[in-house]
């Protein structure tokens, strides 16, 4: 414990040196885009509670749950009335860049604001019930290749939402044609989605890892691929990456911040350091462990073009499935 | 036997002194709810909706406070009609027939108590039957492909009217009210936006949870502003309790009866308490014959229809913890809450949610054991609380459910829509269109249209899978006979009912 205190005060001594420049003083507002209890108000909470701990904000960090158009109401805030609030971050996620690449928040695009940085992610699966005769994703694919009306996915989002995106990243990886014309059922949530698929009433299941642990751990749900980099640590070890099936697709449901555009240009590598200093601690290692969060943080200098990319590809995936003119 | 285990477990989830807490205030609450005149059960879980989100209560604490309302109001409803000849809520008509007279003769005392055990038998003999039922249908549901629950959706909204319901037109429109709100807001099976005109906060559409505190409770101040201020009922003589043992004993049968067949009511779509406690009433008349004096203050007209009508309460709960389609209005008010706590009810819940499921179902139980001691010993309270003026009352109310409903979303949009509501529901209630059908509406509209566009995405089109299984076509079968008997039955059941309360003493 003492250890632990130590090298904690030694980091923050040595990141409030590095940052001696600009510091937030007084109330620090972290604003949920939506309801309490749900991921957004999650990050928000979570994060303040760390820094809290870590001492890397002077005062204390307050959440603020603006719900409204899945984070709409709170982006366009952002972009209008605070721009100049260089102690307002702002809760994200992936979305965030889907309503962002589908203009769902009309008139404003992923440049109004700045993105700080990305704290841990949630990968995208696709699985199938027991009885299914898909053993792997490659035969799943090549009956998508053969004819794309073969398989139907349930997912727990919108259609042309993240989970509805994350079929069509992997088929068009694996060469399908035709993707707008692959059925997508999408519920409430990812557990009505899931019964379904278990119940054997649709034939796969699109969703994010943390979703399926219940399932997965019965044995009612068998999961052909997540979408991840590299194998996901812990009892997730076991489920193949599309990759190494020879399906390049990535889904990673990030969880990060944004802030306001006309902040100073020091309040901004305040908030970069922070968010580095924090995820580098044991404290921030912990909540990831224990709320099923997998590491994934780009580095300061690539997030920015990270999400302006994953906007891109969003949008070119909704135009080419007719959801965007 | 893990059914057995589940329910310890719940137990063990209400027995938290925490949670007891809010049970015995959600018991105090709903009886006091129920007994005042006009404020039925569905009005009272609505009132104590933004209570609970003010309180920041735990999903299973929110939810053992409302079904403790809930039970409560049952309860309650009782107590004006013996007292006052003035059903304290609808389900509490058919205790009139037979509370007032005995309260003339002067054992309102006696009526109160005896229909308080009933209240007791009828719940429980309906949450063992909710405890024994559930879980099997929950395991039954998960066979429910899109087309199932597209016909079972269907059945709810062919027997919304009820064999009780007044007006058919009017349900109609109060159901198509609360489909065309359900529309607005973006369309999950297509992804685009509809009827939101560019505003932001109509983006995900209408809470239903603003819509259900502004129907019930804000309309409900409204009517009292209206009703200026009425002073409080002149207060009420009970008298003292001369109720034999004997005669409690001997009026067991009739609650078993009255408790079952509330039950059965209460399960099925669209019957609800109303129903339970005249069927019960009605059945006891005929098999006791002439030797009940019903009407004239007969015990066992007291008993027969608070057990049926707490039998019922308990019934309607099971197709909304199952398949997600309430059987009542005051069970669509809590399904609303179950969602907003972002719980789907349905198989999925009883393994996901179980903490959830069984503490709410045990603390039915434990909260009708508080009710039943609150009820005897103390029901002097309830009655020197019935003459208090509203005046003290509904600006708390009112209080309550602002703050709640600031405190789900911190958006000042939220609470001008809320009192947009209170007002139309206002206006539609002076002109009586019910407002139970614009909550189904609203709440089964979107998952009626969601599971209709996949089963014609699994069938590429093809209309013929909506009756296609033989489970559908039992579901299409049962809508059309709900949809056709309450037409060919319905005005013979009302005009008995009817004669039946007209026998009785005049009203008010």
């Amino acid at each position: 414990m003492f250890i632990k205190r130590t090298i904690a005060f030694a980091a923050v001594a040595a990141f409030s040196m590095s940052a001696i420049a600009w510091q937030p003083s007084g109330k620090v507002e972290c604003l949920a885009p939506a309801d309490p209890g749900g991921g957004w108000d999650f990050t928000c909470r979570s994060v303040g509670n760390v820094m809290q701990q870590l001492d890397l904000v002077d005062g204390s960090v307050q959440t603020v749950n603006m719900a409204g158009a899945g984070g709409g109401v709170a982006y366009a805030h952002t972009v209008s009335k605070r721009k100049n609030d260089d102690k307002l971050i702002v809760a994200a996620s992936t979305a965030t860049t889907t309503r962002l690449a589908q203009k769902q928040f009309p008139g404003m695009d992923a440049s109004m604001v700045k993105w700080v940085g990305a704290l841990g992610a949630d990968y995208g699966i696709i699985a199938v019930g027991k009885n299914s005769r898909y053993e792997n994703l490659n035969q799943l694919m090549d009956a998508l290749k053969a004819d794309p009306r073969s398989v139907k996915f349930a997912g727990g989002s919108a259609r042309g939402g993240w989970d509805h995106l994350k079929v069509l990243i992997a088929a068009k990886a694996a060469g399908a044609e035709n993707l707008p014309s692959i059925p997508y059922l999408s519920y409430n949530n990812g557990g009505e989605a899931m019964t379904q698929v278990v119940g054997g009433q649709v034939d796969a299941f699109t969703g994010d890892v943390s979703e399926a642990t219940g399932f997965m751990e019965s044995g009612d749900l068998r999961v052909l691929a997540v979408l991840s980099e590299e194998r996901l640590p812990g009892k997730f070890s076991d489920i193949p990456t599309a990759r190494e099936q020879g399906v390049d697709a990535l889904g990673p449901n990030w969880r990060g911040f944004y802030m306001p555009k006309d902040t100073p240009a020091e309040a901004q590598q305040y908030w970069v350091d922070a968010i580095d200093t924090l995820y580098a601690s044991d404290e921030w290692k912990a909540v990831m462990k224990s709320n099923g969060l997998i590491p994934f943080h780009p580095k300061a200098s690539e997030f920015e073009s990270f999400v302006i990319n994953q906007v891109q590809e969003i949008e070119d995936l909704s135009r080419e499935i007719g959801l965007l003119k | 036997m893990e059914t057995i285990g589940f329910l310890m477990e719940g137990f063990a989830v209400a027995l938290t002194p925490y949670n007891l807490m809010f049970a015995l205030f959600g018991a105090f609450v709903g009886t006091l709810i129920g007994c005042l005149p006009g404020l039925g059960p569905a009005n009272g879980v609505a009132i104590l909706i933004p209570l609970a989100f003010t309180l920041g209560l735990p999903p299973e604490t929110a939810m053992i406070l409302l079904t403790s309302v809930y039970a409560g109001a049952m309860y309650g409803g009782r107590i004006s009609s013996i007292l006052l000849n003035i059903p304290g809520d609808e389900p509490a008509m058919m205790t009139c027939l037979d509370g007032y007279p005995m309260a003339q003769k002067g054992r309102a005392a006696d009526a109160l108590a005896i229909s308080a055990i009933a209240s007791f038998a009828g719940s429980l003999i309906g949450t063992i039957g909710l405890i024994m039922l559930a879980p099997v249908l929950a395991r039954f549901a998960l066979t429910f492909g899109p087309a199932e629950y597209f016909a079972l959706f269907l059945l709810a909204f062919a027997t919304l009217g009820g064999i009780t319901g007044k007006n058919p037109m009017k349900t109609v429109i109060a159901a198509t009210l609360g489909i065309m709100i359900s529309t607005v807001g973006i369309d999950i099976s297509t992804g685009t936006q509809r009827y939101t005109g560019g505003v932001l906060e109509l983006y995900e559409g209408i809470d239903f949870i603003l819509a259900i505190v502004g129907l019930f409770a804000i309309s409900e101040l409204l009517f009292f502003v209206e009703a200026r201020m009425g002073r409080g009922r002149s207060k009420v003589n009970v008298g003292k309790l001369t109720l034999s043992f004997k005669e409690v004993v001997s009026t067991i049968p009739t609650q078993l009866r009255g408790g079952l067949l509330g039950f059965i009511a209460g399960v099925l779509p669209g019957a609800g308490a109303s129903l339970g406690s005249f069927i019960s009433y009605t059945l006891e008349k005929s098999v006791l014959g002439k030797k009940g004096r019903f009407g004239e203050g007969d015990i066992r007209g007291v008993v027969a229809p608070e057990a049926g009508n707490n039998g019922a309460a308990s019934g309607a709960l099971v197709p909304m913890l199952t398949l997600g389609v309430p059987g009542s209005g005051t069970t669509a008010v809590l399904l609303a809450m179950l969602i907003s706590l972002n719980i789907t009810p349905g198989p999925l819940m009883f393994t996901q949610n179980a903490d959830i499921v069984w503490g709410v179902i045990a603390a039915l139980l434990i909260g009708n054991v508080l009710l039943l001691v609150l009820n005897i010993p103390m029901i002097g309270v309830f009655v020197r609380l019935l003459s208090v003026p509203p005046m003290y009352l509904l600006p708390i109310v009112t209080m309550v459910a602002f703050v709640g409903i600031y405190s789900i979303s911190h958006s000042t949009f939220d609470l001008y829509f809320m009192i947009v509501f209170g007002v139309g529901g206002f206006i539609l209630r002076k002109l009586e269109i019910p407002m139970v059908p614009i909550i189904l509406g609203l709440l089964l509209g979107p998952e009626m249209e969601k599971n209709l566009g996949h089963a014609l995405i699994l069938s590429d089109g093809d209309w013929t899978t909506l009756w296609s299984s033989p489970l559908a076509i039992g579901l299409w079968l049962v809508a059309g006979l709900g949809l056709v008997l309450p037409t060919l039955f319905g005005p013979i059941l009302r005009r008995r009912m009817r004669n039946a309360i007209k026998e009785g003493p005049v009203s008010d």
